[in-house]
């Protein structure tokens, strides 16, 4: 019985060689566990050595093996050829993203607008106005208090989110799902108290208001975080502190 | 010297026709066109309701146009479909929590339901008096 196989289109571009990027048509041997991202390997050891992806850890984890399959946003990893078999699967980098080979996307801005929110617990001064010292121990928290925002915590930092969204397709300065899912992460965080100066990133146009709640971004992520539902909570948080602001006295 | 060159995809413009889910939030954010169009046509009948009786009841029988007609069908469609995709969506903007855990998503929802069902009974009370 000869084994069946699987033609898979991928889109190639080559800095050093191409204007623009095109398609290349592999075929590669069909097996009903197979990855998309073992797929790739395939090609790579058997078909062309010159493909470029990114991969890590095989397991959904490290969020670096993100690319359109078929037009959707997925982690190579946890994409199956079973779900597409015997059609034709189509791969693309990362939309939204400038592609720097291959299937390869420029995640820059991303990393950028993930460190712009202050990705840290910022801890409330005390009396004397100075840090806790960490001889005073440690910061306590209940279950109950960790589920507040332990759903936007597990967040990997694929981007899938950011190529599932209109908004920052049609403008880069939106800081985008994954970006303000961490925001609500610290914010929401009974041990921080930073949430004034995150606010301000918040109530910005490129904050949450940049947001026009396509909700695409939650369906795509791998993770479960729902983005989508941070920014909606951000918002009624930014409305809020709005309303508050216009009652108090200008300092 | 780099060989870097990063190239930039573009959106194309028909980008929410190529994914369903984009085409049904494209139509859901659509709707608000026909709604306005639905408000205007209400607010014209309170301004020729102030204009007396004969200016309202011709503003009524325009109303019985085959066009005047097929708008308000589409915009009656077009309402009904985003109260129910906005219902459903309800619950990601509500923070409640209950004894620690957060509210089941489908009390959320009915309670938008039933609220939109007490409004109506209402409305159409005080039509019917």
């Amino acid at each position: 019985m000869t084994q069946p196989s699987m033609k898979i289109d991928i889109q190639r571009y080559r800095p050093e060689m191409d204007e623009k990027p095109f398609m290349q048509t592999f075929e590669v041997p069909y097996k009903a566990d197979m990855s998309v991202l073992e797929a790739l390997q395939y090609i790579k050891d058997h078909l062309d050595s010159t493909i470029s992806f990114r991969w890590s850890c095989r397991m959904a984890i490290c969020g670096s093996c993100g690319l359109m399959v078929d037009g959707v946003p997925k982690l190579g990893c946890k994409a199956f050829l079973r779900d597409y078999y015997p059609q034709t699967l189509t791969l693309k980098p990362l939309a939204n993203f400038p592609i720097e080979r291959d299937l390869v996307a420029v995640m820059d801005d991303f990393i950028k607008k993930l460190e712009e929110i202050k990705p840290y617990i910022i801890p409330a001064k005390t009396a004397s106005n100075e840090k806790k010292c960490l001889s005073d121990g440690a910061y306590k928290q209940t279950p109950e208090q960790m589920e507040k925002y332990k759903k936007y915590s597990m967040c990997i930092n694929c981007g899938l989110c950011y190529s599932a969204c209109p908004q920052y397709a049609l403008d880069k300065k939106f800081t985008g799902p994954a970006a303000l899912a961490l925001l609500a992460r610290y914010n929401r965080d009974s041990r921080d108290a930073g949430k004034a100066e995150r606010m301000k990133i918040v109530n910005q146009e490129e904050g949450v208001w940049g947001c026009t709640f396509v909700g695409y971004c939650s369906v795509v992520c791998p993770k479960g975080v729902d983005p989508a539902g941070a920014i909606q909570l951000l918002k009624v948080e930014s409305s809020k502190d709005y309303l508050i602001g216009m009652f108090k006295p200008e300092q | 010297m780099s060989k870097r060159k990063p190239y930039i995809q573009e959106l194309p413009t028909d980008w929410w026709m190529k994914q369903l889910f984009y085409t049904k939030y494209m139509i859901r954010e659509g709707s608000s066109v026909f709604i306005t169009i639905y408000s205007l046509i209400l607010a014209w009948g309170v301004l020729r309701l102030s204009q007396g009786e004969a200016a309202f009841n011709a503003w009524m029988t325009s109303l019985q146009s085959p066009v005047a007609i097929i708008v308000h069908v589409i915009a009656l469609a077009l309402a009904l479909y985003h109260t129910i995709t906005w219902f459903s969506l309800a619950p990601k903007a509500v923070d409640l929590w209950i004894k620690g855990k957060a509210l089941d998503d489908k009390f959320i929802v009915s309670g938008h339901y039933a609220a939109f069902i007490a409004a109506t009974v209402f409305c159409l009370f005080v039509i019917m008096l």
